[in-house]
């Protein structure tokens, strides 16, 4: 299919609208590139909403770290392949202050550890987990967790995943002062949706509706955790609205997905970034690229079909890994499904897992992936980058093992500032 | 007098739980006789109970010998270390054999097969598919043993039924266009947790006794006789022990373990034997490749899946065991030369079990092990060189000859016991009982679609498996005295069986259980842990493609925001890891386009 030559070339193409691709557009937009951006969004792309900077080192001893940036500094000693060792700790300081500035401009900001530690949040399963930064609806819990108050946790009849008497039971012998109670969710019966819920709390008469039948539970309590569902888009007036009704503070806790956390994030994402200049092809991914002299690119882009083209200077490619599709595998290797790029991996199928889901080692598969130079440019084992204008970031780089280092949104968020600081000296 | 323990650390589960204390215990026992080993007081200060006849291992044997005797009168307790068919009962391919793969290499057990296939289409038909079965063989199978196929078979009182090519293409579209024969036999399938939990309720509603999770660790041995069994509770970690007239070995691959107790030696070997399940059912009959036994040999429709099978490797020991990497490549490769379309099916999970291989001591290491005999070995050990009276080992056969072996084993308990009621269970149609019901893929979405209840909500929606469904496995479970763990509830239906293989269901599994107060403090943590495991053990062989991407997610939510690797202390020594740390990067194949 040939191009009109009058068609426009940008100067980036963000492959993925995963939080590394989202990342990446904020940051291009910020450098002012002219940035395009192609990916299917769920909000099971940022899962809990939860910022992970670095929560794990080293893996296999399962050491839990209270201070991330120590453990940074570590890491880049013990793993000198790491993509967070290609980074000064200043940029990944950079990368993650600039994009909780953006969501506390839109009116969702994360709260930290005010010596920048790691936080506590407890989990559905009632496992308590690291992380850095919580949306601000959590900040209550992982205080009343820190200081052990007497809290009320609240879950509803046809909510499934969620019970509040799970969490309270497993987390009896770290936090012994948790209530439960179980409630009807007003207005809403049989099967209920975190979704659903969040979004009928947007309402004041559902929130008066459903402190009613809180205030007589909390006796005691000087905090009240619910699952994630206060509200989508104004959470300051719900958790606000709810503490006043109340008379105590007021939390979230993580549900199982998909989460209104995250799709808290993907709204703001696909409200923002357009209004920045981001051309967003939402829900459309990039089929297929053809190489242009000078380096740059024309991406066909589409579902089944090739809907249009785009031409660009420079393509960060933010695909993920297995999940978001930017890597796939048969029976007889990982391959990288855009550009055919080499992928890093055991030598043989029989390497990829343990046997033992939980190893304490992690699973070797995943750290396979796309090997990058210091400029996040993709490069083969020799190390020599295979093109000037292609870069990687997120989980589909090798060496890392976000879910067990607790590292993903950190990872992904930091590599896509690198990867758009070198684009744009690059398109400049 | 002597003591004998089973050396094998024993890490207790969570999900155990002893009934012992709920029974009838006759009294308390302290030990006036002398005793050796380390254990030996907190062994003997506990509870003891009586029955006649004590039965190790719930597999289809047991289970099956418990109904046989149940009827005769007799009163039974069965032990199991694990859960019903946790050993090769649950790890085999619900084949009920036609006998014409074994007309070769064991005549005597190809009789056997064929007589006892067309007992259980009557005895127990709510456990059988009657799918048929076809032997086909491929350009470049072996044409000698083609054309001695349909004389050996008529000497094992196999009538198969010449296929034209042509029309067995037709009967089974999914067919290779290379096949060069093809017989119709009488193969049919049969679902082997239904089989043992059906015998084994059966039992229970005459009065026998099923102990889960409990453990022969011991017996007391005095005079040739067996005077206690030593049992340990999986949960308590405490032993309580066992009188009982007669003691029948009934446990598999592990008869040499359970004798050694006893003081009896018996040679054995284990063959493990790997099983693939494909998403889709890819045939209506049992396809057996027409050539002399050999891995990869066939496909058996189960339901809307198909199962793949099966290897034989040597392992050294019957537990730790997991289906590996080639065996799964290998099992692909044989099947879909009968089946091309199994190339690119998806598999949603790979199993094993273990075969005792009796007999052959240790200089037919070099022998392929399917040719050893698949009869059974019934052994009277008051006939052994180290005489114990009351002591009966049943092992090796088949699936399909369980019902021959409980009946051989009841008559020599009967006879030792001097008891002369018969056998009944060559006439006595086997009763469904409603503990099996939900192991059947697709009954559990019917009743829940028309059931059309808004607040019976699904916990599994892949196999959608709803709270009432789960509330009806409690009861039941809790009818056995056992307390409703994840584990026990996955054996029992399909949750967890979807393509999600856990993800999703194992976690709101876990809150349910929860808000009905089954699970307290942090058990559930750990039961979550555990149940994710045996799922992993499945998967983990299988992990390309979609799959794989189901598994990263499955890490994502259970380690990444979960964090349940943090503190999961390894079971069962699988942390140890052997597998090949070496990485290479993958060719370069140009750029594209
Ligand atoms: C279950 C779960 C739990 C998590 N928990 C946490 C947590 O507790 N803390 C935390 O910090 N993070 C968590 N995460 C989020 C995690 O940080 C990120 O998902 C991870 O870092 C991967 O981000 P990514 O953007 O690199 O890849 P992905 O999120 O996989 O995004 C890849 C994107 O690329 C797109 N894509 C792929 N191929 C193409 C193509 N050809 N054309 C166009 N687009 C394409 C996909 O559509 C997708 O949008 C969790 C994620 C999951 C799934
Ligand atoms: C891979 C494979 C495929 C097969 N396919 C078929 C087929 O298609 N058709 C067919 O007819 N047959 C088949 N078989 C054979 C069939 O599975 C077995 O013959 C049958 O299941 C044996 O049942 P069992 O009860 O004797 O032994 P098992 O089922 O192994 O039961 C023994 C039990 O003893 C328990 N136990 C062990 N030690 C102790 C202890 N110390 N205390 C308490 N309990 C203990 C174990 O946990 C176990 O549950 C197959 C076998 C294998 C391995």
């Amino acid at each position: 299919m040939a191009t009109p030559s009058n068609v426009k070339k940008h100067d980036v193409m963000i492959i993925g609208t995963g939080m590394t691709g989202m990342a990446a557009a904020l940051f291009a937009a910020q450098q002012r590139l002219d940035t395009v951006q192609a990916g299917i969004t769920g909000e099971i792309n940022f899962a809990s909403g939860l910022l992970d900077l670095f929560g794990v080192h080293p893996v296999s001893r399962g050491c839990v770290l209270t201070d991330p940036w120590r453990g940074l500094a570590k890491l880049i000693q013990d793993e000198p392949l790491h993509p967070y060792a290609k980074l000064e700790i200043n940029t990944i300081r950079m990368a993650m202050r600039r994009f909780v500035d953006f969501l506390a401009k839109a009116d969702y900001p994360y709260s930290f550890h005010p010596d920048e530690k790691n936080l506590n949040v407890i989990t559905p399963a009632g496992t308590i987990k690291p992380t850095y930064g919580v949306p601000h609806t959590m900040q209550k819990g992982a205080q009343a967790l820190a200081l052990k108050q007497s809290c009320l946790l609240v879950d509803f009849k046809g909510l499934k995943g969620y019970s509040a008497r799970q969490i309270a039971l497993a987390l009896a012998h770290r936090w012994p002062n948790l209530k439960t109670v179980r409630l009807e969710f007003p207005d809403l019966s049989g099967e209920l949706y975190t979704e659903r819920m969040a979004r009928s709390l947007e309402e004041p008469q559902a929130r008066k509706k459903l402190a009613q039948a809180v205030l007589p539970h909390i006796e005691n309590a000087s905090a009240v955790g619910f699952p994630s569902i206060l509200g989508v888009y104004r959470t300051k007036d719900v958790l606000q609205d709810l503490e006043r009704l109340l008379g105590v503070n007021v939390f979230e806790i993580p549900t199982m997905l998909p989460t209104v956390t995250g799709l808290r994030l993907r709204e703001i994402f696909e409200q923002h970034l357009p209004a920045m200049g981001v051309q967003i092809n939402f829900q459309q991914r990039v089929l297929a690229c053809d190489h242009l002299p000078g380096g740059h690119f024309r991406l066909h882009i589409g579902n089944e079909k090739v809907n249009c083209h785009v031409l660009a200077k420079a393509v960060i490619l933010a695909s993920g890994r297995f999940l978001g599709k930017g890597l796939r595998a048969d029976r007889n290797g990982i391959h990288e499904t855009l550009f055919n790029l080499p992928v890093h991996q055991p030598s043989q199928r029989s390497g990829w897992h343990h046997k033992d889901l939980f190893h304490q080692a992690g699973h070797p598969i995943n750290r396979s992936g796309v090997q990058v130079d210091k400029y996040f440019r993709p490069a083969n084992c020799q190390g020599r980058v295979l093109h000037e204008h292609l870069f990687a970031a997120g989980s589909i780089l090798a060496h890392q093992d976000w879910i067990r280092q607790k590292c993903g949104s950190g990872l992904a968020i930091a590599t896509a500032y690198a990867a758009v600081k070198a684009c744009k000296n690059l398109v400049d | 007098m002597i003591l004998f323990f089973l050396n094998i650390c024993y890490s207790p589960k969570i999900s155990a739980y002893s009934v012992a204390k709920k029974i009838s215990i006759i009294r308390k026992y302290v030990s006036q006789v002398k005793i050796m080993g380390v254990h030996t007081k907190s062994l003997f200060q506990g509870d003891f109970m009586q029955t006649q006849v004590l039965i190790i291992g719930g597999g289809v044997t047991g289970t099956g010998l418990a109904r046989d005797l149940a009827l005769r009168g007799l009163d039974c307790v069965v032990v199991e270390k694990q859960d019903v068919n946790a050993g090769a009962s649950g790890g085999n391919h619900g084949l009920l054999h036609s006998g014409a793969r074994y007309i070769a290499s064991d005549p005597a057990a190809a009789l056997e097969c064929q007589a006892e296939n067309r007992l259980l289409k009557k005895l127990a038909p709510h456990c059988i598919e009657q799918t048929g079965g076809l032997f086909v063989a491929i350009a470049g199978d072996d044409e000698k043993y083609i054309a001695d196929f349909p004389d050996l078979c008529s000497k094992a009182g196999i009538e198969p039924q010449a296929v034209d090519v042509q029309d067995a293409r037709e009967m089974e579209p999914g067919l290779a266009d290379n096949i060069i024969a093809a017989y119709a036999v009488q193969d049919a399938t049969i679902d082997p947790f239904k089989l043992s939990l059906d015998n084994m309720a059966c039992a229970q509603q005459m009065g026998s006794r099923l102990l889960r999770y409990c453990r022969v660790a011991g017996m007391e041995v005095q005079n040739g006789r067996i005077n206690r069994v030593i049992v340990q509770d999986g949960l308590t970690g405490k032993s309580f022990s066992i009188q009982a007239k007669v003691v029948v070995n009934a446990s598999g691959a592990w008869v040499g373990q359970i004798a050694a107790l006893a003081g009896i030696k018996i040679e054995m070997l284990y063959s493990k034997g790997s099983l693939l399940v494909a998403q889709n059912r890819v045939s209506q009959r049992v396809i057996n490749r027409l050539r002399p036994a050999q891995d990869g040999d066939i496909i058996v429709p189960g339901g809307t899946v198909s199962i793949l099978g099966t290897t034989s490797e040597r392992v050294a020991c019957p537990d730790k065991i997991y289906p590996e990497v080639h065996e799964v490549d290998l099992i692909i490769d044989e099947a879909a030369a009968m089946m091309p379309v199994l190339a690119s099916t998806r598999y949603i999970r790979a199993y094993c079990g273990v075969r005792p291989l009796m007999g052959i001591g240790s200089g037919a290491a070099g022998k392929d092990d399917r040719s050893v005999s698949r009869g059974f070995t019934l052994i009277d050990h008051a006939k052994s060189p180290h005489r114990v009276e009351n002591f009966v080992t049943i092992t090796g056969g088949k699936l399909t000859t369980f019902r021959l072996m409980a009946e051989k084993t009841a008559n020599l308990v009967c006879r030792r016991l001097a008891i002369t009621a018969a056998g009944q269970t060559r006439t006595k149609l086997l009763p469904n009982t409603v503990d099996a019901r939900w192991t059947e893929p697709g009954l559990a979405p019917n009743m829940w679609i028309r059931k059309n209840d808004p607040n019976d909500i699904l916990l599994c929606e892949c196999e959608m498996v709803s709270q009432s469904v789960v509330e009806e496995l409690v009861n039941s479970i809790k009818k056995l005295n056992a307390r409703p763990g994840l584990k026990d509830i996955g054996l029992r239906s399909r949750i967890g069986k979807g393509p999600c293989q856990g993800t999703f269901c194992s976690q709101r599994l876990a809150a349910y259980l929860y808000d009905r107060k089954h699970l307290d403090n942090h058990q559930g943590i750990e039961e979550l842990r555990e149940f994710l495991r045996e799922r992993w053990r499945g998967q983990q062989p299988l992990l390309w493609d979609t799959p794989l991407a189901q598994a990263e997610l499955l890490e994502a939510m259970h380690c990444g925001l979960f964090g349940l690797e943090l503190g999961a202390n390894c079971t069962n020594g699988c942390n140890t890891s052997n597998i090949d740390q070496k990485f290479t990067l993958s060719r370069r194949h140009g750029n594209s386009k």
